[in-house]
């Protein structure tokens, strides 16, 4: 392998999809598969720039379906391959990652949202979060992080990778357009350097020997005789998942403990409700506010103790509820009332959130 | 004391009897890719990407390492895992509707790329596994679940001639062929060049196979035979498509 990209930390000034090739190239990335959509081509760009000094593969695909379905490819040749998308690419790429499920194959996709439903618009949305989390004709066995700034993708891009590896779930970076075309400072930094254990890649086909002469042959499905079977097999992956999700979750909180109300949200959202929640704190206002970094799987004790503590959760975000549906799947039962606060496809400001917590506390 | 033919060494016994039909031509296609697996000694280097369709009852046909994917998606997973390890010899095995209906965009494309993998497709033109609709290689007036009257050319269009598009689209390099269950020494001859094409590094390598399907045609031994060997052949020609260095030739 060539030289590394990233010899010491540094400050940069990028935009999100830069942040996202140089941290994917930090984390070890071997190979990107990606098919063209707005908003995240500048991945693919920046990648492909990078990619030829740094010993990296590039492969760019008929659709969406290929992309996804090549990084499987990838993966299981013992890779650590990813791919970008974003909206109706989004849909497509269900399907390859519904088999990333199905076999426990970690491959990374970043989705840059953009408005739905169908083409939309190519800018922005908190929309494709249903879809990121529970996709496919599967039972959302995925490992999804949500970004809220350029700092945050670049660590979570290596995270997800090494999560990936860890636990052989299919992980995926949750931006958005604003993340992935603004400018933004941030640190960029070697992970090994900061004492951050890259997880080695290992092949699921091509290993030394002959099979059936020096070792059994590896074979991967994804289908099954019976319903026992799956039923079986199913119960196994739960209880991985299980498992995982206490050492995976993330969120970020502050202010909660006497708060009348707390506001939820995730991503880039979640920057304007912090400072409005600051703002009201300033006020003497008892705001509270808490962001789940991982939506899949959710913070769930937090979650649940939040909502028999606090009197009301305004729940924001620029999606019809998606964000919500998760939430209240998890509270359900609990004694704080659900306040929604929905812009569906458009950004939500400090102040349009200050004035709706005022207005309900 | 009953003598079993031989079976190829790469198959796996343990999956043997395998699950296809009686008289189904899937087990006659991968007897040929065996021995010529066999004979090209890269059992280590293989991996064997099967389709959804009856083509996914292979699984765990070969021991050699192999993935079951999606409908039609077994060329880019197969692309996927080659352009990751170039030293694996990688063998996308599909039936007609996986290769040139569902997955047709993926079959195009590989071959536009000129990618360094072996597609494998069995013709029997039917869908099978579903239980024998039309597929794109249904034959003109041929009846299927979908077309209870027969396929009828002016409503659904002709049928697919599989490797003279590929052959069509390909660059130099590629090697194209259709063979036959019913000459299976042509076949693995056919199979034998594609894998040598792809381990040479000269292009895409694509083979299709007529093979039959009597449990969808409702056909008994004589009219599957005469089917696959009369019938067939006479839309579908058996026979190179497209051999590297054929063209420098041409021009001399």
């Amino acid at each position: 392998m060539s030289e590394k990209l990233i010899t010491e930390e540094k400050r940069v000034f990028m935009t999100g999809n830069e942040v996202v090739a140089w941290a994917a190239v930090a984390a070890g990335a071997e190979i990107m598969y990606g098919y063209p959509i707005t908003p995240q081509n500048e991945i693919m760009h920046y990648w492909t720039r990078l990619a030829p000094k740094y010993n990296r593969k590039f492969l760019q695909t008929e659709d969406e379906l290929s992309a996804g379905f090549t990084t499987v490819g990838g993966v299981m040749a013992g890779r650590k391959a990813f791919t970008a998308t974003a909206g109706p690419g989004n849909t497509l790429m269900q399907e390859p990652m519904s088999m990333a499920e199905a076999m426990r194959l970690p491959t990374v996709a970043i989705i840059q949202q953009r408005g739905g439903p169908s083409t939309a618009t190519v800018i922005y949305s908190q929309q494709e979060v249903t879809m990121t989390t529970f996709g496919g004709n599967g039972e959302g066995l995925r490992i999804v992080y949500s970004t809220a700034n350029h700092q945050e993708l670049f660590d979570y891009t290596i995270k997800a990778f090494n999560v990936a590896w860890k636990y052989r779930f299919p992980t995926f970076v949750l931006g958005d357009g604003y993340q992935a075309k603004m400018r933004e400072s941030l640190t960029v930094y070697d992970p090994e350097q900061r004492g951050i254990e890259l997880v080695k890649p290992e092949p699921y086909v091509g290993k030394p020997g002959t099979p059936g002469v020096d070792r059994e042959p590896g074979h991967y499905r994804n289908t099954y005789n019976v319903e026992e079977e799956l039923y079986e097999v199913l119960q196994d992956y739960f209880k991985d998942y299980a498992k995982m999700a206490k050492e995976v979750a993330e969120y970020q909180a502050f202010d909660t403990e006497d708060a009348d109300v707390i506001v939820l949200s995730h991503g880039v959202v979640s920057r304007g409700a912090k400072e409005a929640v600051e703002q009201l704190r300033k006020e003497g206002k008892k705001v509270g506010y808490f962001r789940p970094i991982t939506l899949r799987p959710l913070p769930e004790d937090q979650l649940k103790e939040l909502a028999n503590k606090a009197k009301k959760l305004l729940i924001v975000e620029s999606a019809q509820g998606q964000f919500a549906k998760l939430i209240k799947d998890v509270i359900y039962g609990s004694s704080a009332e659900v306040v929604p606060f929905f812009k569906p496809g458009v950004g939500i400001t400090t102040e349009e959130i200050a004035a709706k917590a005022n207005e309900i506390l | 004391m009953t003598v079993q033919p031989a079976m190829p060494k790469c198959w796996r016994p343990e999956s043997k009897p395998h699950k296809f039909c009686p008289g189904c031509g899937h087990g006659l296609v991968l007897k040929a890719l065996g021995e010529a697996i066999d004979e090209l000694g890269i059992q280590d280097r293989v991996v064997f990407g099967c389709d959804i369709g009856c083509s996914l009852l292979s699984w765990d046909f070969f021991n050699v390492d192999s993935i079951q994917t999606h409908h039609g998606r077994t060329t880019p997973v197969m692309t996927g895992v080659k352009r990751a390890n170039p030293d694996l010899i990688c063998i996308a095995y599909m039936g007609d509707g996986g290769g040139y209906a569902i997955g047709s965009q993926h079959l195009v494309n590989a071959a536009t790329r000129n990618e360094k993998i072996t597609v494998l497709l069995a013709l029997n033109t039917v869908y099978a596994m579903t239980g024998g609709q039309m597929a794109p290689t249904t034959m003109p007036n041929q009846k299927a679940e979908t077309a209870p009257y027969g396929r009828d050319v002016e409503e659904t269009g002709y049928p697919t001639q599989g490797p003279e598009m590929v052959a069509a689209i390909a660059r130099e390099g590629a090697y194209v062929a259709r063979g036959t269950t019913a000459n299976l020494k042509q076949l693995k001859s056919y199979i034998k060049k594609a894998l040598k094409n792809q381990m040479e590094g000269k292009g895409f390598s694509f083979v299709e196979a007529l093979a039959a399907c009597p449990t969808n045609w409702r056909t008994n031994a004589e009219k599957t035979w005469n089917f696959l060997q009369k019938d067939m052949p006479k839309y579908f020609k058996v026979g190179e498509k497209k051999v590297p260095g054929a063209e420098e030739k041409e021009g001399q």
